[in-house]
């Protein structure tokens, strides 16, 4: 469903080239893990899938169920079934939780020509999966992400992508910041999503949350190259060795 | 060349010239000597300080420009049961005007009781006022008190069922009108006022506004609709012990708009809001000026000022917070925030305090920038559009403001008010 093609990013500012060349492929019902050192282009690649301004590419494709992400504005791509659960979640005072969520359920459904999603059905649909997540009825009444914890903000993040069923999942670091309960929270949420129609893409630093969340393929990710890619185990090895060995192999 | 004080007399002549003022009565002595304050200080020049950051010249000049009529099927401002007093161009239309009869409270129109020899108003007409033109003048109202022939002098003895609504339409392209209020609320009683309309192509107005202790006074505005009317207003307000002062003004369109507001907190425990939001698009210049005077212990006042600028439009903020020896314990707050949704809008601001108590806590903020970026990207990453993404983060920006309304349904209409215009001025 996922096909990223020599994707080469500079950043807009500086001309600096962070990802060169990457080639990844992400089959419908299949997930895929990313690890990589610090500063390795994880989180670009992940704006990048979204559309965030700032980066310039250079070369390559992207193409979702065939078609072309990288013509596509943030909210198309959006309503086109991408998600990206942030790294670092952003704090928007003055806007409430549950307005934005309405907000950007309908907006979707409209690109796609579904009609709106009654307010009375939305807010039983919330509170519902917010519960699952054991995020209380008071933090979905709060402005977007203000005042709310590390982890919190995680798992309202996961919370938007149960309410906008996207089909393609991003998950940036959503483990980092999360407690040992809530990590079992989030991948019990994510896993729920799991089903044939739809990818993920998770990156993360720690081996634990692939316990949870079992990938189907692991890349590694080094200065914007995957120059490694494998099985779960290629996580544990990761867990074990950290990219030492990696990192000497390629040398 | 002419000096300062020469210029301004002699403009305060021109236009004294083109007016009348109404012979005797109960408020002729205030009137008298509201005129010999406008010979004395002329009338405001753009060299004055007070006026560095607006042009009073199409406010202060003989002749007012024409301002065409907006028609439009909008939506009428403040479904809410009230009172409602009609005033077009300046003059009261009873036709429009419900009687002027409401339980608790008295209320006269202006133009039918100023061959009265005595009135309740007479200790406040001028009164409060002229206490407003210390330290700084402001002689757009000192004109007003001499020559307004219309408004309404309400007396509140008990409060009402039900809010006063001043709607002021706007009916000839050449209108130029003065109006004059005067609101005294008796102790312990509680009035709201509504007002909205585009009023005229010229409209001076000015409000005195007394409340006795534990009164307290509620005020909405809306100013907006037509988009080459002028306007300058003021308020004042004398607070005694105990008592509430809340306004709030939304100001959407028009060429210029100069909302001046003096509060007196005279009695202590007193409060006072003053706050406004305003949306400019093009060819609008808002200035909101603001002076809180503590003048007594453990008064509050807060103001919080919000503005919305594109397309060149322009905002201005001056406020200041005076503090009197006398006045311990105040707590004074002051904010004014601009959003500039292009590099063409500008704000100034030139926020003060004066303090001379030593047990107070005050404090004051401005500020002014663009949308911010991350949230745009963020909301935009769940599917919403830039235009309505940009919408939500603008109204977020507005709502410090908008939340000082304490009546939910108003504060309602408000908001829809803002974001239809918001929806409407979208940048194509
Ligand atoms: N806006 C920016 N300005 C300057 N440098 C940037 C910017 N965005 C990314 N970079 C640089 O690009 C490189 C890749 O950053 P990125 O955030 O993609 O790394 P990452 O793999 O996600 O790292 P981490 O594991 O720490 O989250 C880093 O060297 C980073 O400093
Ligand atoms: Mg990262």
């Amino acid at each position: 469903m996922l096909e990223i093609n020599n994707l080469r990013v500079d950043l807009e500012e500086n001309g600096k080239s962070i990802l060169k060349g990457i080639n990844l492929t992400v089959g419908t019902g299949s997930v895929h893990a990313i690890m990589g050192p610090n500063g390795s282009g994880k989180s670009t690649l992940s704006y990048v899938l979204s559309g965030r301004d700032g980066y310039s590419v250079t070369e390559g494709s992207i193409k979702l169920d065939g078609e072309d992400l990288l013509s596509k504005e943030a909210e198309e791509r959006a309503a086109h079934g991408l998600f990206l659960a942030f790294q670092y979640p952003v704090e928007i005072p003055g806007v409430g939780n549950l307005t934005f969520l309405r907000t950007a359920v309908n907006a979707q459904r409209k690109v796609r020509g579904e009609p709106e999603m009654k307010s009375g059905e939305f807010l039983k649909l919330v509170r519902e999966k917010a519960q699952e997540l054991k995020i209380d009825s008071e933090m979905l009444k709060r402005s977007v992400n203000v005042g709310f914890s590390g982890g919190e903000k995680k798992r309202n993040e996961i919370l938007q992508m149960i309410m906008l069923e996207p089909k393609l999942c991003v998950l940036d670091e959503t483990d980092s910041g999360l407690d040992i309960d809530a990590m079992k929270l989030v991948s019990s949420g994510v896993n729920a999503l799991r089903d044939e129609k739809r990818g993920f893409l998770v990156i993360t630093h720690y081996q634990r949350l692939l316990n949870y969340i079992q990938p189907d393929f692991v890349h590694i990710l080094v200065d914007g190259r995957i120059v490694k890619s494998g099985t779960g185990e290629l996580a544990l090895e990761v867990e074990h060795n950290g990219y030492a060995d990696i990192l000497a192999e390629m040398a | 060349m002419m000096n300062l004080l020469q210029e301004k007399r002699e403009a305060a002549k021109l236009r004294i010239n083109t007016l009348k003022m109404p012979e005797g009565g109960w408020s002729f002595a205030a009137r008298a000597a509201a005129l010999e304050r406008v010979k004395r200080t002329g009338l405001p020049s753009r060299r004055d300080e007070y006026w560095k950051f607006t042009n009073p010249e199409t406010l202060v000049k003989q002749a007012t420009e024409s301002a065409a009529l907006f028609k439009s099927d909008e939506v009428p401002f403040f479904e809410t049961d009230r009172l409602k007093i009609v005033f077009i161009d300046g003059v009261f239309c009873e036709s429009s005007s419900d009687d002027l009869v409401l339980n608790g409270i008295e209320i006269d129109r202006l133009a039918d009781v100023i061959p009265n020899k005595v009135h309740w108003a007479q200790s406040i007409y001028g009164v409060i006022e002229s206490r407003g033109q210390t330290p700084v003048e402001r002689p757009l109202a000192a004109l007003n008190t001499a020559f307004a022939t219309d408004g309404v002098l309400i007396n509140v003895k008990r409060t009402p069922s039900k809010p006063v609504s001043l709607i002021y339409d706007h009916s000839s392209e050449n209108s130029d009108a003065i109006l004059h209020h005067v609101i005294k609320v008796n102790s312990g009683a509680s009035l709201t006022v509504l007002e909205n309309g585009p009023a005229a192509a010229r409209f001076n107005k000015c409000m005195e506004i007394q409340l006795a202790e534990g009164a307290s006074f509620h005020h909405i505005r809306t100013q907006g609709r037509d988009h080459e009317r002028r306007a300058s207003t003021h308020m004042f307000a004398q607070l005694n012990a105990s008592s509430t002062f809340k306004s709030f003004t939304l100001t959407v369109n028009g060429r210029l708009t100069r909302n001046e507001v003096v509060v007196e907190l005279s009695g202590e425990n007193s409060i006072a809001n003053i706050a406004g939001a305003c949306v400019g698009d093009g060819d609008f210049h808002h200035d909101d000026t603001v002076f809180v005077t503590h003048a007594a212990e453990n008064c509050d006042s807060r103001q919080v000022f919000k503005k919305v600028l594109r397309n060149g439009a322009t905002g201005v903020f001056q406020g200041k917070i005076l503090v009197k020896q006398c006045a311990q314990k105040t707590d004074g707050y002051q904010i004014s925030q601009a959003l500039l949704l292009d590099n063409d809008s500008q704000f100034n601001a030139k926020p003060e305090l004066e303090i001379y108590a030593d047990d107070v806590v005050c404090s004051h903020g401005s500020t002014s920038g663009a949308i911010d970026e991350e949230a745009l990207f963020y909301l935009r990453s769940r599917g919403v559009e830039r235009a309505e993404a940009a919408d939500l983060l603008t109204l977020a920006f507005l709502g410090e403001a908008v939340e000082e309304i304490e009546d939910e349904s108003l504060t309602e209409q408000i908001v829809s008010l803002l974001s239809s215009w918001l929806m409407r001025h979208r940048p194509s």
